[in-house]
């Protein structure tokens, strides 16, 4: 019940699940990062993908993250007139470079504006924002 | 093969709208189209191919323009990467001409943005076009906006190479002061370095008046053979080489101070066969003050991380080493969503020597850049080089 409390209440857009991203945010759930690497040619690749960009094999394997990284770029917004956003300003979007190379969008949470620096040492936190669906965010590293 | 002067745009016209809350864009790009042809000396009777996009139609919009204006062309392209659209279509219209595919072929954009109150740089879910694309899905629950997308791009170049605020203010105020010798412009009253600095943030590090505005508008150019165009009311602006491509966050490994105007520009002056130095003025997209300058540094007018220098000290004026964007730009004259095409109008202007107050002295060459979508994760470029003689 409170989990349907908690979703009803959410406002924020959400994703669309597939058959190829099912297994990434499957994995969310669980409070675990995944990226992709290539079973043929090991190149790696976030987002998920139902093949490899470089050449285009099917062969998957999937790489669990230490949940570290850095901040590579952020910006803080202060307005968005999009629902689900409009009532949280301002909030810290971020590119992290994590530590297995790849870049990926987040926010940047338990974090103030004055305090998000690029190169900053983050770590993986899971926000369960409905039964179906956790994010991955990134707070400054403890 | 080489396009290079074997096309000319042969007709401008850039609708004087900046706020119609009785049109619709169809009645805007007809005008457009009347204008254009005028300028030219043609009649809608000689139109047999014809460019379109915008925000306001349907992916199929380029029909129902065509049901609107009694079109059958022989000719259609509705290429959508963004703002930088009609500098594509100019390019493809040329080929087009080229390839024999059609003689004279609008390019046509209209927009009432602003009095349809179209939040373009801060609503919606997605930082682009839109949010139900496989990409978007891992960008939309962060919160991207467009703004937001460029603003990300500006604090990694103020990172890594010292980039400063008040180097990207000077940028909005060359436009604004610009903008004051064009009667058509919708902000005209100068503004300094501290008025941009004072403005609110609206997506660290850029200020609102970073930030390009939101009008109504709309415009036309008429692009046939060189030899046709020959013939015509207004002396030829010929074609002389063209390039475009995207940038994307490239599955997570992308350096994003390298843009798609790295590659669409060294297409473009390899097709044209000029260097850096032969072009006399430039419009560069202006969807932000940081659009310009990465874009003139991917252009390669200026290394990597000298842009901040590059843009200051009133170079970037009419009457500067290196002028842009005489018209004023979508920092301060109009940007109804989308402006490719007015890069393209004001280029051809400055090279037929129209330009009154803000006329660029001895302009031969001119290069145009649209930047399409949203630099900080995906977006198109598209360059057109452009000579009078």
């Amino acid at each position: 019940m409170a989990e349907q409390t908690q979703a009803k209440k959410y406002s924020k857009p959400l994703p669309h699940l597939d058959e190829e991203n099912r297994p990434w945010w499957e994995a969310l759930q669980r409070h675990e990062l995944y990226i992709q690497k290539c079973g043929k040619c090991g190149d790696l690749r976030y987002y998920p993908r139902a093949l490899c960009t470089n050449c285009m094999s099917s062969d998957t394997k999937w790489i669990k993250c230490s949940g570290r990284g850095k901040v590579y770029t952020f910006t803080t917004t202060y307005q968005n007139q999009a629902p689900g956003f409009r009532e949280s300003l301002p909030y810290i979007m971020a590119y992290v470079e994590l530590d297995e190379g790849l870049k990926m969008l987040t926010n940047l949470v338990d974090c103030t504006p004055e305090q998000a620096k690029i190169g900053m040492p983050v770590e993986v936190v899971y926000e369960d924002v409905t039964p179906a669906v956790t994010l991955a965010k990134f707070r400054p590293a403890r | 093969m080489s396009l290079s002067r074997k096309t000319a745009v042969a007709g401008v016209f850039e609708h004087p709208t900046r706020f119609a809350p009785d049109k619709t864009l169809f009645q805007i790009m007809a005008e457009s189209v009347r204008g254009a042809l005028d300028d030219a000396g043609l009649t809608i009777k000689d139109v047999n191919g014809l460019c379109t996009t915008g925000i306001g139609m349907s992916g199929m919009g380029i029909v129902g323009f065509c049901d609107y204006l009694n079109l059958t062309p022989n000719f259609v392209d509705s290429t959508s990467i963004g703002g930088s659209s009609f500098v594509a279509h100019t390019a493809h219209a040329a080929a087009a001409i080229h390839a024999g595919l059609c003689d004279v072929c609008v390019v046509v954009y209209g927009s009432t943005a602003a009095s349809s109150r179209f939040a373009i740089g801060t609503g919606g879910g997605g930082a682009g076009g839109g949010a139900g694309d496989p990409c978007d899905q891992y960008e939309i629950p962060f919160g991207p906006t467009t703004v937001g997308s460029y603003a990300m791009v500006a604090q990694r170049h103020m990172h890594d190479y010292g980039t400063t605020p008040q180097q990207l203010a000077e940028i909005a105020v060359t436009m604004r002061l610009h903008a004051s010798m064009n009667p058509a412009a919708k902000y005209r009253d100068p503004i300094t370095v501290e008025d941009v600095l004072a403005s609110r943030i609206i997506s660290s590090p850029l200020h609102l008046l970073d930030c390009c505005i939101i009008s109504d508008g709309g415009g036309a150019l008429v692009i046939t053979s060189a030899e046709r165009a020959r013939d015509l009311k207004k002396k030829p602006v010929y074609i002389l080489g063209a390039g475009e491509t995207v940038r994307h966050a490239a599955r997570g490994q992308r350096d994003f101070l390298e843009i798609a105007a790295a590659q669409s520009g060294r297409l473009a002056f390899e097709r044209a066969g000029v260097a850096h130095k032969d072009i006399d003025m430039a419009m560069i997209y202006d969807s932000f003050t940081i659009t310009v300058l990465v874009t003139l540094e991917n252009l390669g007018f200026c290394k990597r991380g000298e842009g901040g220098a590059f843009v200051s000290g009133g170079r970037l004026r009419f009457d500067g080493e290196f002028p842009i964007n005489t018209d004023g730009g979508g920092l301060s004259s109009n940007h109804p969503g989308m402006r490719g095409i007015f890069l393209v109008i004001e280029a051809t202007k400055q090279l037929r020597g129209e330009c009154g107050p803000r006329q660029v002295k001895d302009c031969k060459i001119a290069l145009a850049h649209g930047t399409g979508g949203t630099l900080g994760t995906r977006h198109s470029g598209a360059t057109l080089i452009l000579s009078n003689q």
